[in-house]
């Protein structure tokens, strides 16, 4: 049973790779708002941001990380709509092949390709003036990974229940603009009125990116490290469950 | 193959409820190619969402394949092909390596997958594509690809829903003699749904007709033209009143019209029975200077049955009815 279930998802997995992996343009696209933020609002930021006058890109890149994920996993959904619409979905319906490998798949491919746009977003970054450590890198990439699955899972879910682009469209971007700007990516929410850092800490999202920031500063077993990492398993456990039970529910 | 007792489906919405299938019972035996017709909103494509596991019955008892439907809907995935409305390959996949992933997530091994990929292309005239994207092909190959994924795993029974719509005419009969091939070659028992009565008088032996939920009739193709609707009968005698009185006297001649110089009437076998009214007629000093004998088409045979033709019915689709 385990043995299917893992042969399905690499079947699935490989099958939700193809597309991209054959067009490296794609993967440049999804990378390209973050890299843009990178060249063309990072340099404002010298000398300004930061409390204690440390370098201005170790609390910049990690938000640009949390960019990258939100933006790149929350429209995972779309790559479903057309396959449910077509008839893709169907017939792997009528197929013996495990719903939870039908979403696991999928939500393994759109990890993978977040991680090879945050490696390119991390080199960029480095050449511009970051300085993180080889393994303090790859673990902001595991973090990031850990929410891009929870992020794609919850994208694919609400794409089940939507089945239009003209309505999925919009309810991204109502969610996705607020839950951004409240987490603190682009300024520090240190001088945010009180009912705003009330609504920011509320955002798990934030968690995250301070977690980022204290792993790109070296903080790996700090308090924020911590919080950031439960709160992102958390999330990825929560939609992933979700997923695989509306999977279930709306492919029978 | 199938044996289906009591099948309903009743969907609930928001303050109604629909009852989409009511009380279905059929049976289709090994080797078969039944046709399931049927005009929209009567219940067709519920009941085969129903027989390939797509949808859960909401009653009823149904052996599909040599497996329970309810007890063991695995199974019963394992046993059938299934080809739907829609295309079942993805656009930006390459044909080859989508089909080998299907055969895949049947079970093949990789070397199995790809000895009946390269096998299933050059039957299906289709050689050559393995490397093509999926979207850049026509519709009559993406169609023929539809039946390639549905027949990898060499299922003993094959659904097709609507297999020839949106076809162009060549494609179509191409299409349909793959279809034959399935069975007269392959031995598979196939069960299909169309409301193209074209499709049924080239494939179908024996065809089920569903309207308002239930089977309402069943037989061959020619059998219910013949019981049904009957030959229409059109004479040009020198007196058509007289002609008419004798027509009546016809047994089982029915809708004895008379419309100026000819009379019409519909009689079950037009081909015996107008010779026999043209030798009474002439005996009688009443001769016939012309006759036509027309054989029903189905759709006169669901206008019989349903009081709608199934042209009309496909126009104007009625809403509610499950996708």
């Amino acid at each position: 049973m385990t043995v299917r279930l893992l042969q399905q998802t690499r079947l699935v997995f490989v099958r939700s790779s193809r597309p991209w992996l054959r067009s490296p343009m794609a993967l440049l696209v999804g990378v390209a708002g973050p890299l843009v933020y990178l060249l063309l609002f990072g340099p404002l930021l010298k000398g300004t941001v930061v409390r204690g006058g440390g370098n201005p890109w170790q609390w910049f890149v990690p938000g640009m990380l949390m960019q990258l994920t939100l933006f790149g996993a929350a429209y995972a959904g779309f790559s479903l709509i057309p396959e449910l619409r077509s008839g893709v979905m169907e017939r792997l319906r009528v197929a013996p092949v495990s719903r939870a490998a039908l979403l696991l798949g999928r939500v393994i491919s759109d990890v993978f390709q977040l991680a090879l746009q945050g490696v390119l977003l991390l080199a960029t970054a480095t050449a511009l003036g970051f300085r993180a450590s080889v393994p303090a890198m790859a673990l902001a990439l595991t973090l990031t990974a850990v929410l891009g699955a929870a992020i794609s899972s919850a994208s694919y879910t609400l794409a089940l229940k939507i089945k239009e682009e003209y309505k999925f469209a919009p309810l991204l971007s109502m969610l996705l603009v607020p839950l951004m700007l409240l987490s603190g990516v682009l300024l520090p929410m240190d001088a945010a009125p009180s009912w705003l850092h009330t609504l920011s800490r509320l955002n798990p999202l934030t968690h995250v990116v301070d977690a980022l920031r204290a792993i790109a500063v070296g903080h790996y077993g700090s308090h924020a490290t911590l919080t950031g990492a439960v709160v992102a398993v958390v999330l990825a456990v929560l939609a992933v469950a979700w997923g695989m039970r509306t999977m279930s529910r709306e492919l029978g | 193959m199938i044996k289906v007792r009591g099948l309903t489906k009743t969907f609930r919405g928001r303050g109604n409820t629909v009852q989409a299938v009511n009380g279905v019972d059929l049976d289709v035996a090994e080797g078969e190619i039944v046709g399931f017709l049927g005009p929209n909103g009567a219940g067709k494509t519920t009941t085969l969402r129903m027989l390939s596991t797509l949808l859960r019955p909401t009653s009823g008892e149904a052996m599909v394949a040599g497996c329970d439907l309810l007890d063991d809907p695995a199974g019963v995935r394992l046993r059938i092909g299934y080809v739907g409305q829609g295309n079942g390959a993805g656009a930006d996949q390459r044909v080859g390596e989508e089909l080998i992933t299907q055969a895949r997530l049947y079970g093949m091994t990789r070397a199995a997958a790809r000895q009946r990929v390269d096998e299933l292309l050059t039957r299906y005239e289709l050689q050559g594509m393995a490397g093509r994207t999926v979207r850049t092909l026509s519709g009559g190959q993406r169609r023929r690809l539809d039946i390639v994924m549905g027949v990898l795993h060499r299922p003993p029974l094959v659904f097709l829903d609507e297999p020839s719509a949106a076809l162009d005419p060549q494609s179509r009969s191409n299409l349909w003699q793959h279809i034959s091939s399935l069975r007269d070659e392959h031995g598979s028992t196939i069960f299909l749904t169309t409301h193209y009565l074209d499709e049924v008088d080239a494939l179908c032996e024996r065809i089920l007709v569903i309207d308002g939920g239930r089977i309402i009739t069943e037989g061959t193709p020619d059998g219910l033209k013949g019981e049904i609707s009957g030959d229409l009968v059109t004479l040009e005698p020198a007196d058509p009143a007289a002609a008419a009185a004798s027509a009546e006297q016809l047994p089982g001649a029915r809708e004895v019209t008379v419309d100026g110089a000819t009379v019409s009437f519909r009689v079950s076998h037009g081909d015996t029975a107008a010779p026999e009214l043209m030798r009474t007629l002439e005996a009688a000093g009443n001769p016939v200077r012309a006759v036509q004998i027309k054989r029903p088409t189905l759709d006169d045979v669901f206008l019989t049955l349903t009081g709608r033709s199934l042209r009309d019915a496909d126009a104007n689709p009625e809403p509610g009815q499950g996708e």
